[in-house]
Order: structure tokens, then sequence, then C-alpha cells
């Protein structure tokens, strides 16, 4: 197990499992966010669902995503440490030919997402006030729309769901050919499915912010 | 034939492994759209010759793109802007008159610069040592029909063995990993039914010495197809994945057997 | 010189089996005892050194470049012959033989040829075994294809590049090798010298091309696998480093050089473009399979588009002249007429130094899909190097010298006129007498270095006594210091004139006076040039840098060095050979325009022993009779 973790195939397939599950979980978070549009009452009680009624399985999600986005993270981490380890002297030009800009920012992109995590989490779930101050715990449907009263979250949410389009842009792409089960291709960099959750997600998730700065939800 | 151009160089020089590189700048006049790239670095390496200078290092050898001794960073592209070509098939058609062109080696700290231009390679015959290859001794195997093989696996099988070594994948490579390199050869022996009986094994002990001598890892940016002068596809990365993971879920531990005489 | 071949006795059928069974074995607990030197790692040095370690000897291998994988047998690309007879087309041992020496014009020695073609057949066996993608039916059996020169179809291949794959494949067994401990790699290490102790080859001197270092190497037996010397053209299909050094200084320790004249010179390579031109690219042969030989028939029309000139001013000459093989014509015969059509004021594109392959009517038979699976990469390469699109207009090709015939004498155990230094490969005479046939020389060097040297070798240790040797000895100081004061003359000439400068100008004199065809005349001339250039590059060569760095310009001096003086040896043997046959073509010796071979004077092995600096070389003659194979002219009509 360890020499699997210890070589950098094994890391990317790591690195693979933990996204498909963190691929899995933000659909599901999208298709329950969009039910704000469904008002008050029905968003509420998709919360209280979620924190009461189902608390032992949504703790058990919870650590579940908690592991994941930590190996995810790590092996990112010391992937990209050994890359840099493997090119000390960079070049003077270089000039990239087919690689993605969706690649090409796998990494920062995904630092940014890693803070935006621990914000969202400290408005709407932990109550963090100096993030939300008007956060009212149980009342999930105000919570979003105080939030999204404010242009700044509205910018920071959008901002953050368009390094999620990148990122799962190639994630999505990659993950299949990190586990070894995409099928051959005549153009291998060609994406069609991973184009079509990539927007679907972040489509889904930019609604709520701006059917709240727009007056849809309000 | 078009006229003959004028083409300004700035090539890296190095005298050593540990010496500091620098940039110099060298004018290549009168130069043949006809000729390849080589042959204007030999017609400026020559000037240098006459001048007492010593000429810029590269290395060459068959000059028809399929040894794999060739190769740097031209404009920041792995063996140039034509695809498919290594850096001695690369012709100055290529160019025009007043262009000019950075030339860099290969960039990795696998590769250790030699001099100038040249860079070891050899971590990739030790990663080729680690299980590249039939272990068949001489002598020893049936009658070639004996093992029908289909044309479409021969075919793929032949595609990944047309890798040539030269190295540019890991020079294009962001991360400067050899994954293209090692996947070409594990999945070539791994595709026929003569290299399933170490097929895992194979993909095991390649890829650990491919993180050994340094390399980085893959993120599938897929530079290094793009560079490939042979074309090589990065599904056989996906292939390497595979039979790494299956390899590590199935591996038996290898036991040492006693035996008596 | 005694030249004692050491042919088995009895039927030829029987030689190899009756040898292998006569030769002494060495105890598998001594054979890791026994060090062997190999030089060089292309098919033959690869598989030799491969083999030899598996067997359990103690192997160290040299290759100049950075790695074994590179060695020129790599850019092979037409395939290899077997004679499987998996076509049923009447193919047998026997024909592959009676082929070979028929192909080699009754130049070769009959029983090293059989032993080829009997082994030729593990060969395959045993590269299928290792990986190597040979093409395949969809049946899964493995696909043939007829190739120069022969009636049958016993030319396995992959894609075009059959010889990457062939070498791929002794690789990755050497590279097992090094990774199990049983042979040492010395990658850009350069052979400068063999040493003799008391007459026997016991090791060699390198310098290492990344440090400068020259170093003595001590072995029990050394193994040339160093190829062939059509570098010596200057421009040849050869890769850049290609040279003779390593031949020819054991040629000057008294290894014998064996018919230096016959070189091949290939028919279809793209034409010279311009003068910064360092290398000849080849095109397979198999491109005539389907590809039509022509010249406009009128001289006026040779600088006419080739749509313009009208099917009937076209000369299909080979078609024309050898009505049975067309164009499929050995690759002398083929090469010679392409020169006679440019001499008559024919040839095509620059230079007049061309003729055409035109696919045109194959498209129209076959459609130019099937035309661009069969040579796709061939025509897309041809289009790389002269930016013309040969599915429109026919390609130009002209002949260029590719492969050497000649080498260092061996006997049938494939030692040289040294004890203990034996040559494999390209390296040696043995096999392909004046003219090699397509697809033929991957088979002989696989068939040394995996079938025969490993048996043979293992005779040679076992019933030889040595003589415990360091590199303390005299003959390792004395060899290594005469490498040293070399190098330190090189770079201490100090003159006006790259290496290189002088290595275009010998290529010039040989291709002129000792290229397609000969005279005396010309070979009078180049004897005299040669000499002159020689002191001159003696005089006037410079070589920046020092002898202790990475220095390629030193590399490239020392084998120019080694090439005047070869080009010499080259020029008496043609001279010396009142014949023409294969490769060596003699215009005074012809009949109708066809070679004239004189098989009463000179159906012999003229293999040249060196009598010292300014001597002329000593003609040693080794008789070739032929028992089973009858001496006939050699027609392709």
């Amino acid at each position: 197990m360890l020499k699997f973790w210890n070589t950098s195939v094994g890391k990317k397939v790591v690195m693979g499992v933990t996204g498909l599950i963190l691929v899995g979980f933000v659909i599901g978070h999208m298709v329950g966010n969009l039910q704000i549009f469904m008002g008050v009452e029905r968003y509420n009680a998709y919360a209280r669902l979620l924190q009461e009624d189902i608390i032992e399985l949504t703790w058990a999600v919870r650590v579940t995503l908690l592991v994941s986005v930590i190996l995810h993270a790590l092996s990112a981490w010391q992937l990209t440490r050994r890359s840099w380890a493997a090119r000390p002297v960079d070049y003077a030009l270089r000039e990239a030919q087919v690689s993605t800009y969706a690649s090409r920012t796998m990494r920062w992109g995904g630092v940014f997402l890693f803070v935006f995590i621990l914000v969202h989490l400290g408005q709407f779930t932990l109550g963090w006030t100096w993030l939300l101050p008007e956060y009212a715990k149980g009342a999930a449907y105000g919570n979003v729309v105080l939030a999204f009263e404010r242009p700044f979250w509205v910018l920071f949410y959008l901002v953050a769901m368009f390094f999620l389009l990148l990122h799962l842009l190639h994630g999505t792409w990659a993950v299949l050919r990190t586990l070894g089960v995409a099928k051959n291709a005549a153009e291998p960099l060609a994406r069609r499915i991973p184009v079509i959750i990539a927007l679907l997600v972040t489509v889904g998730f930019s609604l709520v912010p701006l059917g709240v700065a727009l007056g849809v939800v309000r | 034939m078009t006229g003959t151009m004028n083409i300004t160089l700035k090539v890296w020089r190095q005298a050593g492994p540990t010496a500091p590189g620098k940039f110099e700048t060298y004018t290549a006049r009168d130069v043949s759209p006809e000729s390849s790239f080589l042959e204007m670095l030999d017609v400026v390496n020559e000037k240098l010759v006459l001048e007492g200078k010593e000429p810029i290092a590269f290395d060459h050898d068959c000059r028809e793109g399929i040894c794999g001794m060739c190769g740097m960073m031209i404009n920041g592209v792995a063996h140039g802007p034509s695809k498919l070509t290594t850096t001695c098939q690369l012709h100055m058609r290529s160019f025009k008159d007043g262009d000019s062109i950075t030339l860099e080696p290969w960039r990795a700290n696998a590769f250790p610069v030699i001099r100038d231009l040249v860079v070891d390679r050899s971590p990739l015959d030790r990663i080729i040592q680690a299980g590249g290859f039939i272990s068949v001794p001489t002598g020893a195997p049936q009658d070639a029909n004996a093992l029908p093989i289909g044309k479409p696996e021969a075919d793929e099988a032949m595609d990944a063995a047309a890798c040539i070594g030269c190295g540019a994948c890991v020079a294009a490579c962001p991360n400067a990993s050899a994954s293209l390199f090692t996947a070409a050869k594990i999945s070539h022996l791994g595709l026929l039914p003569q290299g399933q009986p170490e097929r895992y094994r194979r993909a095991l002990s390649m890829v650990t010495q491919m993180d050994l001598e340094g390399f980085g890892g893959c993120s599938l940016f897929g530079e290094c197809m793009a560079a490939c002068p042979k074309g090589i596809s990065i599904d056989f990365i996906k292939r390497m994945n595979g039979d790494y993971v299956w390899g590590s879920v199935s591996a038996r531990p290898e036991k040492t057997v006693l035996t008596s005489g | 010189m005694k030249l004692d071949a050491k042919i088995p006795s009895g039927p030829i059928q029987d030689k190899w089996d009756k040898h292998r069974f006569e030769m002494k074995l060495v105890n598998p607990a001594n054979k890791r005892k026994y060090h062997v030197i190999v030089v060089g790692s292309g098919l033959a040095g690869a598989s030799a050194a491969a083999s030899m370690s598996e067997l359990g000897y103690n192997v160290s291998c040299f290759a100049y470049q950075d790695s074994p994988r590179r060695a020129h047998s790599i850019a092979a690309q037409g395939g290899i012959n077997a004679a499987k007879n998996y076509r049923n087309d009447g193919d047998s041992i026997w024909r592959l033989f009676y082929d070979t020496v028929k192909g080699g014009d009754f130049r070769a020695r009959e029983a090293n040829v059989y032993r080829l073609a009997q082994v030729s057949n593990n060969i395959i066996d045993q590269c299928v075994a290792q990986g190597v993608p040979f093409g395949r039916e969809y049946g899964g059996l493995l696909a043939n294809r007829s190739f120069g020169g022969a009636q049958v179809s016993r030319t396995f291949y992959a894609r075009g590049q059959t010889g990457q794959q062939l070498l791929l494949g002794a690789y990755q067994a050497l590279e097992k090798e090094i990774a199990r401990g049983g042979v040492k790699m010395y990658n850009r290490h350069e052979m400068l010298d063999v040493v003799l102790v008391n007459g026997v080859a016991r090791g060699i001197i390198t310098r290492d091309l990344v440090t400068g270092k020259v170093e003595a190497h001590v072995a029990d037996a050394v193994v040339l696998g160093t190829g062939g010397y059509g570098n010596v053209f200057y421009l040849s299909t050869n890769a850049q480093g290609c040279n003779v050094t390593a031949a020819y200084r054991a040629y000057k320790k008294g290894a014998a050089f064996a018919n230096p004249c016959y070189t091949q010179i290939h028919p279809t390579c793209i034409p010279v473009a311009g003068e910064h031109q360092s290398k000849l690219t080849l095109m397979s042969e198999s491109l005539r399979n389907d590809g039509r030989v022509w010249v406009p028939k009128k001289r006026e029309d040779v600088g006419k588009k080739p749509s313009e000139i009208p099917e009937e001013d076209r000369d299909y000459y080979l078609e024309r002249k050898y009505p049975s093989y067309g164009n499929l014509a050995p690759r002398d015969i083929s090469s010679r007429a392409a020169k006679e059509a440019c001499d008559d004021g024919r040839g095509v594109g620059p230079g007049g130094r061309g003729v055409y392959l035109d696919f045109s009517d194959s498209i129209k038979r076959l459609g130019a899909k099937e035309i661009g699976d069969r040579y796709g990469n061939l025509f897309e390469m041809y289009q790389r190097i002269t930016d013309e699109n040969p599915y429109e207009v026919p390609m130009r090709i002209y002949p260029a010298s590719h492969y050497a015939m000649g080498g260092l004498w061996v006997d049938y155990n494939l030692m040289s006129t040294i004890p203990g230094l034996h040559v494999i490969g390209e390296a040696n005479f043995s096999d392909h007498g004046a003219n090699r046939l397509g697809a033929s020389a991957l088979m002989q060097g696989l068939a040394d270095g995996y079938f025969v040297l490993p048996y043979t070798i293992g005779h040679y240790l076992a019933s030889t006594k040595f003589e415990k040797v360091s590199t303390d000895h005299p003959e390792f100081r004395a060899a290594l210091e005469s490498v040293q004061q070399r190098t330190t003359r090189l770079l201490s000439i100090n003159g006006k004139r790259s290496a290189d400068s002088f290595h275009r100008a010998l290529g010039k004199i040989l291709w002129e006076h000792c290229g397609m065809a000969r005279n005396a005349a010309g070979l009078t001339q180049a004897l005299q040039e040669i000499p002159v250039l020689r002191e001159e590059f003696w005089q006037n060569l410079t070589v920046p840098g020092t002898g202790d760095t990475f220095n390629q310009q030193l590399e490239k001096a020392g084998r120019v060095a080694d090439f005047l003086e070869f080009a010499e040896l080259l020029c008496i043997d043609a001279l010396h050979r009142e014949e023409s046959c294969g490769g060596h073509f003699r215009e005074e010796h012809q009949e109708a325009g066809e070679a004239k071979r004189n098989d009463e004077q000179f159906a012999y092995v003229a293999a040249w022993e060196y009598a010292g600096d300014g001597k002329a070389p000593v003609l040693n003659k080794e008789p070739l009779e032929f028992e089973n194979v009858h001496l006939a002219t050699r027609s392709y009509k």
C-alpha cells in the first residue's frame, strides 16, 4: 500500500479516485442547491433533512469528503514538488503546443478552490460570523440570500466556479486515463462528456448567487 | 531553389556539467532553404572552427530521424516547429530570412547537460533495464508462427514500439516526466502475447525506476505527444497506469524457492 | 601470412552441425572467468554481447553513441530474409543459400553463406519471442514480401522500420543482461586501438568521449562489431559517426582486410540538393516493387516537368534492359544503370544527377490509398526532405554509398588473422561476396551475434591457454601512449582546415574515381591524390579545444585520419581486381555494357596485410571454391 502511494502513478491514482468522489459530491451538491428556486420551505426542509434527519449519513459523507480532499491535495502537493524538482533549471523559452489552459491551471486553481472550500464552509456550515455576520443557524435559505446580496460574495463565488469549471474540464477527462479505464481514441486530447459535466456543474452552482443577485431568489 | 537567408541564433553554451551556461548569439549567413537544420549548424560550426573557436556541441548520428540521438529545444519547441519530425529532419524552409532562433538543450534534472546542447539520457536506458524486455534467452524459442497474433494487436504494439528514445517527451513535458517513454515500452511488450508473463511485474518495476531517476509525474498535458517525432499516443500512458494499478492489486509476493541438487 | 578459413569437411549441409559438435565447450562454472570485449552495439554487437552474457561470460560492450539503441542498424528499413517458406512458394535453405551466393556474384565463401541461410530461420523465431512486432496477416501469422532481387517472398518486416525493431529487440536483451550484471556497458566510448600480447588480441584502448580519458581494457577475447566503412565516400546513407577506425586499427595490428573494394551503392536514395549536404537518405528499395524507374529518352527533355514528357519519350531503362527482373534488378545493376543514364546527359533534377521513380501507374492501378498503405511513411519522408509530393510528381532518386561488403577477413569461426580478435556483422567480409542482396544485412548481423559467435568463441576460449595480463603490461602501456600521442598530435597541428573539409575532399576523390564505375586511370589518379590530401591533413588540420573534454571535432579528426589511410587501401584493391563483379565495376571489363567477371584469375578473396607505414600492403589470396553452386554469369535479363 505504502509502496503504491510512493510512486508517481500511485499518487496520481489516489488523486484520481478522490477526485471522482469529489466530482460525485459536487454534482449532488449542485442538484441539492437548485432547490432554492423551489422556495424557502422546500430549501430549509432539505437543509433540515441533511443536518438532523439523516445526520449520521451526513457525517459519513463529511468524513469521506474530508479524507478525499486531504488526500487529493496532499498528492497534488507532492506531485507538484516532484515536478519542480524534475526541472530545476527552466527553459528561457518554452511554447505550450497542445496543453489546455485548464490543465495548466490545475495547481493554482486547485489552491484557490481549497481556499474557497474553507470560506464556503465557514459561511454556510460553520457559521463564522466574520464571514457572514447575520448567519442564523437553521435558516439556510436566509443565509444564502443574505450572503449573495453582497456583490463581493457573488463575484467571489463566480470566480471560484470559473476555477471549478477549469478543474473539472481537465480533471474529469484525465481521471479515466489516470485509472487506465478510458478507451483508445484517435484524438486522445478531445473531450466531450467532461465538457458537459463541467458546464452543468458550474452553471448549476452559479445560478444560486446569480439568482439572488438578480432578485429571482429573495 | 529559392534565395538563401540569414538567421540569428541564440544558443545555450555550457562547457561542462557543472560549468555555468549562458546564451551566445551567432549569425548563420546564406543558409539554403534546402539544407537541414543540422546542416545549417554544421555551417555555423565550420566557421567557428576556422576562427579557432569551439563549435556548438550537439548530438546527432543517423540524420534520418530514427536513431533518436539528436534533439534540442528550437524556439521553445522540442525538435522545432514541424510536427512528427526530429531535429535532423527539420529543414530550413520551415524558417524565413531574418528569423531569430533560440536553441536550448533538453532540460530535466534527470538529463544533466554534458556540453552545450548535449545531455545525458542514460536514465532512459536504466528504465529499460528495470524491465523493458521479454526474458527469453537466445536459442530457446518455438517456431515464429506457432503463436498467432492478431493484426490489430500487432499494429498497436508496433505503434508503441516506434519510440526512438530521443527524450523529446521529457523535454516538452511541463513536469519533465518520462511517462510517454516508459509507457511506450510497457505497452509495446504488454500488448503482445509474448509479453504477458512479465506484464505487470514489468509495469511495476519500470514505473518505480522512472520515479527513482527523478522524472516528474504525468499531468496528462499532452505536450509529450505533440513533441513526439513518432506520434506516440498518450493512450499508452493510460495503458501503463492501468497495468500499474492492476499489477499492484494482483501482485503475488515473489518467493525464493530453495532447490536441492 | 597463411589464410586458413577452417572450413569443416563434409557435405555443405552438415558442416555447421558437425562443427558445432566438434567445437570444445567451456565448463559453465568457468564461463564467468572469461572476459570478452565487444566493440559496437548494433545488431551484431548487441546480439553477441547479450547472448554471450546469457551463456555466462563476463562481457564488456562499447559504443560511441550515448546508448546502444542508437547504432546505425536502427536505420535499416526494408526487412530481414529467412528461408521459412511460409508462403509455400518454393523457398528453402538451399534457395536462400543459392540466391545469396549468386547475388554476391560468386565472391563469397560457400560454407559461410550456407550457415547463414540455415540459421536465418532461428533468427525470426528469436526475434518474435523477444517481442519484435513484425507485420502480420489478419489470420495472425507473419507477413512476408518479396524484396530486391528475390523471386520468392521471404522478407519479414516491421513497417518501414525493421532494423529499428530488430535492434530494439537486441538492445532490450542487452539491457536485460546489463541489469543482471553480465554485461558492463560503456556508452560514449570510442575504441582507438586493439592490444596484442604475444600476437594474441588481449584488449583494447578506448577514449571516453565525455571526459577524454584514454583507458586500457584487458580481456580474453575481443569482438569487433563496428559496422562498415561507407562513410569513406563522405556522402553516404551511413550515420555521421560511422567509421573505419576500429577495423583499420586492427588492420594495422595485423588483421587482414578483405575485399575493401566491394562497396555497395544503393540505387534508391534522395539525390544531393547542394553543397551543404551532410548525408544522403535512403528510401527502402521496396519502393521499386510498385515504382517505375525512368529518364527522358531525349537529352533536351531533362529540364521539362515530368508530366510534360509523353509516355513515348520516356525511357524505362531497367524494364528495357532487364525484362525479367525489370525495376527489381539487384542493387549494383540498378545503380550502375542510373549512372549510365545520367552520364548520358539524361539525368534529372539539380546537377542532372537523378532519375525518376514514378508511382503514377501503380496509383492508377491500385489507388492512392493502397499505395499510401504500402509506402506512406516513405512518401512522407521524401516530402519532408524535398518538399515535393510523390503522389503527384515522380520521386527523384540517385544511388549513394550504403554498405560495405568488404571488411576484416575472418575464418569460419569469425576470427580474424589475429588470434582472439573476432569480427562480426558488416565489419567482416564473409557472407555477401561482391554484392549484398536486400534484407540480408540484418540477417547476417543477427546470425553472427546470436547463433554463430556464441559457439565459436567458446571453442576459442576453451582451446587457448591464457597468460595473466594486466593493463600494466608493456604492450598495453605502449598502445595507450601511442593513442595519447596521436590525440596530442591532432590537437597541435593548428592549421587552417577543418576535419570535415578534408573528409568532404576525400569523399569527392573516391566518388569520382572509385564509385559506381572504376577504371585503372581514375584509380591511379586517386592513388596520387589521396596521399597528397593526407599530407595536407597532417599539416593543415585545425581542431579547436582540448583532449580532456567532450570534443566532437577531435573525434571527427581521428576518424578522418583513418579514412585517409584506408581510402588508399580501397583504391589499391580496386585497381588490382581486374574484373567486374558485384559492386566493383571496372569499365575495362564489360561485355555489351554488362559486368564481366574473371573467374579464372580472380575467384579469390583479396586479404590485404599491413606491411608498415609507407609500404605497399601485401596481398594474400584465399581461393574460393564453388562445389555446390555452379559458377555462372549473373544474368537478370
